[in-house]
This record gives structure tokens, sequence and C-alpha cells, in this order.
């Protein structure tokens, strides 16, 4: 495991903290006057999402966390975990249901994910910022209702319930921003 | 004393080790013992390791003294210069106690390290590591809790600290004893630092020596006393008072950007 100084920090380098991985977010380089350096670090811990704070002594040293990030293709679900592959590599992962907790609203096979290992192991799984999905059950949309005003809660393929504009009706494909778990527009194949 | 230089060798046959300069301080001091009366310089200087938002190893420093002047009188001046550059109104000038009472209710020339480390951490400072040393748990409070709440419609001056802070200001007896040092602040931005000179060789001696075996303590590398300095001092420095300004943050300021790398050509990552 590789020892970080922290002049090293920066944002997007990864930490082991608390035995936690963390990801760099900011670090501020902190000189009082006459006295002593720090450096100021803004991090996120990898396993809570937590965004945190702590401040190290300018000359400490940190170890790194074993941290990979990948676009990976989605698989399968095999009823308990979720099935990833590296494309590059053609590795396998599988993620269990901590890792999904936001991703499994909004995945399809075959779609591409990003992908966060720890020691080997997927920590976090984030859908695309984007996808498109079909409606399965909504109320019947308004009739020349294009206004978007108003809307009304719709089923989607992947389970995931939405609030959609009136006028979309049952077997449309939707985009949705899976940041916000929004609605974004109607979609075309 | 965490000041680190950069160093260099000169010299083919019989090389010897010199330093860039971490600011003018010893070189204008010299000047004024040989008698040059008021002086200022703006140059670079340079410190090891010092980058981040408000730091890069190589920046400029506006220095001047003034002969008979204390340090009251020199932040007077340095009201008029901010008004002049920033148009700033007149700072609020704090003594150090008096800005940690208004903060923290505590008064920092008896609080204890336990309390001072129970208060950091009742306002949300983590540390990696419990520094126990007094006065880094004030300097800490001072930047993490202090300086983020300071004023942002006008400049604060903070001046008599602790005497473990002193660096080259002299000390003033009292029921408290104070360093006549004071610090610059412009809209949270420690902008200047400066002394109302300690001229007691012996003093500076002394502290010299003190520095040396903090930082072998600390495991920080050996310096060698500036004997120049000394001499000057021996010989006699007019009672004066001096100040350190960094023109990177004023301009800074003046621009009203937010990290030092915009007002450089070349900064530390690009040089």
């Amino acid at each position: 495991m590789a020892i970080l100084n922290t002049n090293q920090f920066k944002s997007g380098v990864k930490l082991l903290l608390d035995d936690d991985p963390c990801t760099i977010l900011g670090a501020d380089f902190v000189k009082p006057g006459k006295g002593q350096a720090f450096v100021k670090v803004r991090y996120r811990n990898l396993i809570s999402g937590r965004v945190l704070e702590r401040t190290f002594r300018s000359s400490e040293t940190v170890e790194s966390a074993d941290v990979v990030e990948n676009d990976m293709q989605y698989l399968y679900n095999d009823g308990e975990q979720w099935h990833f592959m590296d494309p590059s590599s053609y590795e396998q992962y599988a993620a269990g249901e901590t890792a999904m907790a936001d991703a499994k609203l909004w995945i399809k096979e075959e779609d591409s994910c990003f992908v966060t290992l720890f020691n080997n192991l997927p920590i976090a799984v984030a859908a695309p910022n984007f996808v498109n999905l079909l409606v399965t059950e909504t109320d019947p949309g308004v009739r020349g209702d294009t206004s978007g005003g108003g809307s009304k809660p719709a089923t989607l393929e992947t389970g995931a319930v939405v609030r959609v504009p009136l006028f979309i009706n049952e077997g449309e494909l939707i985009k949705i921003d899976t940041r916000t778990a929004e609605y974004a527009s109607r979609a075309k194949e | 004393m965490h000041l680190q230089s950069l160093e260099t060798r000169i010299g083919d046959a019989d090389p010897r080790t010199f330093y860039l300069q971490t600011s003018p301080e010893f070189a204008m001091k010299r000047l004024l013992a040989a008698g040059s009366g008021a002086i200022f310089q703006i140059g670079k200087a340079f410190r090891e390791g010092e980058s981040g938002r408000l730091h890069n190893p190589e920046f400029t420093l506006l220095e001047w003294y003034r002969v008979g002047w204390d340090h009251q009188a020199l932040m007077n001046e340095i009201d008029d210069l901010l008004a002049y550059l920033l148009q700033e109104p007149a700072a609020e000038r704090l003594t150090y106690a008096e800005i940690f009472r208004r903060h923290l209710a505590i008064d920092p020339h008896t609080t204890d390290a336990e309390q001072l480390l129970a208060l950091l951490s009742e306002r949300g400072v983590r540390l990696s590591a419990d520094p126990l040393d007094r006065d880094v748990l004030l300097q800490l409070l001072m930047t993490h809790v202090i300086e983020p709440a300071m004023p942002r419609d006008r400049p604060t001056f903070v001046f008599d600290f602790p005497p473990a802070q002193a660096a080259l200001a002299r000390l003033r007896p009292g029921v408290t004893i104070v360093a006549e040092r004071f610090e610059v602040y412009v809209r949270g931005v420690e902008l200047a630092n400066g002394y109302h000179e300690l001229r007691d060789a012996d003093e500076q001696r002394r502290r010299f020596t003190q520095d040396l075996h903090q930082r072998r303590h600390l495991g920080l590398p050996e310096v060698t006393v500036d004997a120049h300095l000394l001499a000057a001092l021996e010989a006699g420095l007019p009672a004066c008072a001096g100040v350190a300004l960094g023109v990177d943050r004023l301009v800074m300021l003046a621009l009203g950007v937010q990290h030092i790398d915009e007002v450089l050509s070349f900064p530390i990552d690009r040089a």
C-alpha cells in the first residue's frame, strides 16, 4: 500500500481513513502567521457517502486506499447480486445491495455504469446520468395537455416510480436524470 | 522556525551552501543597524513546501521599517495604505486576548491545552493527530474558527501575541507578558505580519538557540544561526517597527479573486 505525504493531497486522491476508503474533494494548505503548516482536507467517505473534514499536520503521512474507478457493463442480477464486466479486461465483479442502493432503480442489462472498486470489490455503482426507460404503469394520459402543468406517478420497467407530466402514457419511453431521480423528457428508441 | 528555506551550493573549488531568503528581514536589519534609516523593498521570497490557495513557494513581499516607531504607529500607517489601495475603512484593532474572548470566550494566555483541544472538537475541527502543544492549538483555533468568522466589511488587526509566538518581536512586560507583534487580516485573508522589533542580541541568540532545539526535536533540517544578523544587533539596531505584506495576496484582494494562481503568471504547478 502506498504511503502519501500531505503535499500529494489533491482532489481525487484516495486515502484510507478510519479503515474506510475516502476520496479527497479539496485540500487547503493552512499556515498561520508564524506557525506550523496544516492541510485541511474535505473528503467523501466512499462507504458511507458522507462528506467530512479533517486537518492534518503538513508533515504527516497517510496510507492510500486501493480504489479503482471504471466504467463497466451491467450483465445481470442473480437475485442477490448484480454482476458487472470490465470491458477492457473482461474481468467480472459482483456488487451487493449496499453498493447498488442508488443504481439498482435505474439500470438495465448492458447499461454502462461507473463502478468503484475497493480492494477489488465493488463498493459503489453509479447509473449513467441519463437512462431511457419504458413506462409500464400510469394513469391514462390527458389528451392535448402538453404544457407540463401538473404531474402523476408512473412505474417504470425497472420498478422505479417517478413523477411524470400528465401527457405521458403507458408504453412510452422516457428519459430520467438518475442524479435527481426526475423525469427529463420523452425519449426516442 | 516553521519556515523551510530552499538552498543552493555556489562555488567550484570550495562550494558553500546559500539559502534563498524566506523574507528580506535579516538583510534589511543589517542595513538598519548600519544607519539606513527608514527603508522598504518589494522583492521575491521563497519558502519550501508552501503551496495552496494563499501560498506559492516563490512569492512577493513588501517589507518596510520605520525607525523610532512602535507597532501601534505602524498599524496606523497600514490603515492608511489599505484605505488607499483597497478602499477599506479603518481596521478594528483587537488584542490576541480580546479576539479569543470575543469568539471563544476564553483567555488564550491561561487556558490549558486540554481545554483548547476540547474547544476545537466542540467547533467541529477534527484533527488527524492531537497536537498537544498549546501554541499549535491556539493557532488552529485562530485559523479554523476565528479567521473564518472575522468581519468582511473592514480589516482586523490582531496585536500583542503570546510570547511563545513572538518570533522577532520585542516582549512587553506587564501582568501578562505579550509580544509586540501584529497580524493584519483583510476579508479573512492574513495579509501582513509586523513587529515592534527585538533589538537585544542576547535575547535574539537565545531565541535562535531555542528554535534550533525545537527543530531538532521535531526532526526538521538544521540551520545555521545567522551570525551577520547577531553582529548587526550587537552593533545596535535602532528602535524600529517593521512589517511584511504579501503583495500577491494584496493583488488578490484588489481583484477579488480566490486563488493565488490567478495573480501569478507561473504558479508552482506550471513553473
